[in-house]
């Protein structure tokens, strides 16, 4: 964050005291409360959450307000005398009894909300997501799309340590995709959701939910967004590193716009499968470079240097300056018992033969070798 | 208790070395203060983790820590202030005072005693050093779950070994407790009349012995799974990572009320000294404290709904949450009771003791919305979360701990402490700690999760708030160490009842009572037994 705008915001905590007079030092303090979202449940959630709220804080001021007269008016100070009274039969089936009653009171609205959270019977969509480290995977079962969605390259070259870029000139800093998953809108879209390492958590919260992605195992949850618009979330459950830097973008379009954009997605998926040609030198290389960037460089850094004692460098690895066939098994198949996961299954051929090609002859590693994308489909 | 007594005792103290007093004794007072100092110590070493996380969080973008170190902040912040600061600081307190309470003349097993607390330094040494080791401490949360624990680099068997040898140290501190007020109470002690703090630690007591080797257990097979091929939490070997979760909260629920148990007791003795009035519904109380532990065992999936449980099991244990309500609330009006048409003073034990009352209030309403299964959907691992757990855990059990350290030091100093930076350290504290974790609430509610290191720019505001806060409560903790030191080496000398209305056996002793106290049983009274 730049001076200028580091003094404005300054300026502004400065001011918290004066919010009740003026509206305008309201901005960036009015985020208070949970956002009603734009399904039907949230709505649910919305109401649920502000009707205990609200019951909370009725008890809350008898509660405190007895109290605040014993501290003014029961004072040695004022000449109070203590009585000595230390039972009251009475008074204790009352306070156990009321809070029951006002327990119960809650419990029977939120049982209907999660009974109706539950039921995702019925639906007329899927899409799978699955969590990795640090990305999404949405896959639009039956309809043969699927592709992954990482954090955009604005947001992700001011998020470096000390990158002295300034987050707030970034369009939604760390909630911006490079490809967010789109959906329509008034149907009921069942999201299954698992991880491919660790637990993660997928989280809307237009949407009323998160849930986690648990490695082995499949957990559903369903939506029905009423209206069209971007929705922005976040990974919830803490999934290393770069757990704050995996963004949710999800897109909700009128039925027959989601219907053109499936058709123009599938067709650039079948474009990319046919890519089964020799690729030159600057191809591959200009290809790896965005492909490290998006999935090496989080861990290994864009200078390939790694980080000591915990991501290896890749400017002086015996697997580098290796054979390029055990080079690309490490990228297909991952290293068990590191945090060097499988790639074999989030990148085609071209990418991985594309990102190996640029780890062996980038930052001085000058092995010259290149590999094609057959190569690493033998290899498979 | 008679003054011939005491005076029998001091002909025939041995005064031994500082060494020998210091790492080899088994006088409970003295292992008390070794509890509390080693408390306060890692007080700020936690809290130095704290500011690290405020200060990288005052500002969007990163400006001072890679997201790793972030991590393991806040994984060690956790870590620490739990096993390092409260358990150890409610184990000193009951070491102080137990003995005292119910006139015996020392703890039950003194040699286990020494050992109980010379394990504590070791645990943490192997904890904290983590830090200096390649790939860094560990940074997967307090809460270690699979399969992203087993990331951990070196660190990952000295946390393990940290955890078992923390939990070897409470349990022998349980048993300890245990057979002492079981064995070693003043004839006329009877159950029913012991302190509050006393029975709130014999209920703590059993809880430890029943969740710890819960918590050994997880962390054992969390060992296997990474050294020796085991898959107890491996989907693809036919574990399940979930299970981790089930087995951590057994013990993980048992384990906030082993927080918050000892500080609902020492609330329960400064409260009725300072309002001239016996405490309200003694018999209530202690059955509220014995509930609130057995349901306990029962309540744990609430921190972990949105892992996909069936509806069934959602709708248990929301219920079974939501029910702990009742014998909280029946606590917390016992004490307002206690409280009305008292003759109130107002010293710093009181200030912080009403503060707690009041505050962990505000973390029971949000503890009790996080229970409601489909709003927890949305509150589940936010800055919601982070505000509830602080107001419960720092203005709840730290406050209590603030209370009863004021309540009891001119008790064990023989000094009064400062009032004045007291009472500075009280205002300081409670208006600066609401300034750090109230705002903490509307980020959560407006989408901020928990354990991010960086975020969106719309968290600005508030994070600097939280931030700014943050800075004071922290800086403000230094008067108490002043104050701490200077009673310790002098002031006002304190009587040996202290306050004008403490009423218990440990306040018919002299200030600061001598090494061996109680060495003959002594006669136990209306007046001195519980208030």
């Amino acid at each position: 964050m730049s001076i200028k705008s580091l003094s404005d915001r300054l300026a502004r905590v400065a001011v918290l005291p004066l919010l009740l007079l003026s509206s305008a030092a309201m901005a960036g303090y009015e985020q208070l409360n949970m956002t009603q979202g734009v399904t039907p449940l949230s709505k649910d959630i919305y109401d649920l959450h502000m009707i205990i709220m609200w019951i909370c804080v009725a008890i809350g001021v008898v509660v405190f307000g007895i109290m605040f007269w014993s501290i003014f008016y029961h004072r040695k100070s004022r000449g109070a005398v203590a009585s000595q009274f230390h039972h009251s039969t009475k008074a204790e089936i009352a306070w156990t009894i009321i809070p029951i009653l006002i327990l119960v009171g809650m419990a029977i609205p939120a049982t209907k909300v999660l009974i109706a959270m539950e039921n995702t019977g019925d639906s007329e969509m899927s899409i799978k997501v699955t969590g990795y480290q640090w990305k999404w995977e949405y896959d639009y079962i039956d309809e043969g799309v699927s592709f992954f969605s990482t954090l955009d390259s604005a947001s992700n070259q001011a998020r470096q340590l000390r990158a002295g870029l300034d987050p707030n000139e970034v369009p939604n800093y760390l909630l911006d995709v490079d490809n967010p998953v789109v959906v329509p809108v008034d149907t009921k879209i069942r999201f299954l959701t698992t991880a491919n390492d660790v637990i993660h958590a997928w989280w809307v919260p237009d949407l009323g939910w998160k849930r986690d992605a648990i490695p082995g195992f499949i957990n559903e949850s369903w939506a029905v967004i009423e209206e069209p618009g971007t929705y922005r979330g976040q990974c919830a459950e803490l999934c290393g590193r770069d757990h704050g830097f995996m963004p949710i973008v999800l897109v909700a379009k009128e039925k027959d716009e989601y219907e053109k954009w499936l058709a123009e997605k599938k067709a650039e998926q079948e474009k990319t499968a046919e890519a089964d040609r020799e690729w030159s030198m600057d191809e591959l290389m200009a290809k790896g470079e965005e492909v490290y960037g998006t999935n090496c460089a989080a861990c290994h850094q864009a200078n390939g240097e790694g980080v000591e004692g915990a991501f290896p460098s890749l400017t002086e690895s015996d697997i580098i300056f290796g054979p390029k066939e055990d080079h690309v098994d490490v990228v297909l198949h991952g290293v068990d018992g590191t945090t060097m996961a499988a790639f074999g299954d989030q990148l085609s051929d071209a990418e991985i033969a594309a990102v190996v090609t640029y780890e062996r002859n980038a930052w001085g590693n000058e092995m010259g070798d290149m590999v094609q994308p057959s190569e690493v489909n033998d290899l498979r | 208790m008679s003054e011939a007594a005491i005076h029998h005792d001091d002909h025939h103290e041995h005064h031994p070395g500082f060494i020998q007093r210091w790492f080899f004794g088994t006088n409970h007072k003295d292992i008390g203060t070794l509890y509390l100092l080693f408390s306060l110590v890692m007080f700020f070493i936690g809290g130095a983790m704290a500011m690290v996380i405020r200060l990288e969080l005052f500002q969007p973008g990163l400006q001072f820590v890679d997201p790793q170190f972030f991590n393991s902040m806040t994984t060690m912040h956790a870590l620490v202030m739990i096993f390092g600061v409260v358990m150890p600081a409610a184990v000193g307190f009951a070491n102080w005072m137990i003995p005292m309470m119910i006139g015996a003349p020392d703890m039950a097993l003194p040699r286990l005693n020494n050992w109980s607390f010379w394990i504590l330094p070791f645990a943490f040494t192997l904890l904290l050093v983590t830090l200096f080791l390649p790939g860094g401490g560990p940074a997967g949360g307090w809460t270690m779950y699979p399969p992203l624990m087993l990331q951990t680099g070196d660190a990952f068997p000295f946390v393990i070994f940290a955890v078992h040898f923390l939990g070897f140290s409470s349990v022998m501190g349980a048993i300890n407790i245990i057979a002492t007020v079981f064995n070693m109470r003043a004839p006329g002690m009877t159950f029913m009349k012991l302190p509050l703090f006393v029975w709130a630690w014999i209920i703590t007591a059993f809880l430890l012995i029943a969740s710890i080797p819960v918590l050994a257990g997880a962390v054992t097979m969390l060992l296997t799974d990474k050294y020796f091929g085991t898959s107890f939490f491996d989907a693809a070997g036919g574990g399940d990572p979930v299970m981790f979760q089930h087995i951590f909260w057994f013990f993980g629920h048992p384990e906030v009320y082993i927080l918050i148990l000892p500080a609902f007791g020492i609330v329960s003795q400064v409260i009725p000294t300072f309002s001239r009035k016996p405490l309200f519904g003694y018999e209530s109380m202690v059955y509220a404290t014995a509930a609130i532990a057995f349901m306990s065992f029962f309540v744990w999936a609430h921190h972990m709904f949105t892992v996909g449980m069936p509806l069934a099991g959602e709708l248990f244990f929301m219920y079974a949450t939501m029910s702990i309500a009742v014998p909280t609330g029946v606590k917390i009006f016992n004490w307002l009771a206690t409280m009305w048409r008292g003759s109130l003073t107002f010293e710093t034990p009181m200030l912080f003791a009403v503060a707690f009352v009041l505050l962990f209030s505000i973390g029971g309403f949000s503890g009790l919305m996080l229970g409601i299964t489909p709003a927890d959907f949305q509150y589940h691992d936010t800055y919601f979360v982070v505000a509830h757990f602080h107001y419960v855990l720092v203005t709840g059990a730290v406050f209590a701990l603030f209370a009863g350290a004021y309540y009891w030091l001119p008790k064990w100093t023989g000094h009064m402490y400062n009032e004045t930076l007291g009472k500075w350290h009280f205002w300081l504290s409670t208006i600066s700690v609401n300034v750090l974790f109230f705002p903490q609430h509307f980020l959560g509610l407006a989408g901020m999760p928990r354990r991010i290191p960086d975020y969106a720019v719309q968290f600005t505001e508030w994070n600097m708030v939280s931030s700014i806060g943050g800075f004071v409560f922290g800086l403000s903790q230094l008067l108490f160490v002043v104050v701490v030191i200077q009673c310790i080496r002098g002031g006002a000398k304190a009587t040996n009842q202290v306050w004008e209305g403490a009423h218990g056996l440990e306040w018919t002793l002299p200030s600061p009572p001598p090494a061996h106290t109680f060495t003959t049983p002594p006669k136990v009274t209306d007046s001195v037994a519980h208030s």
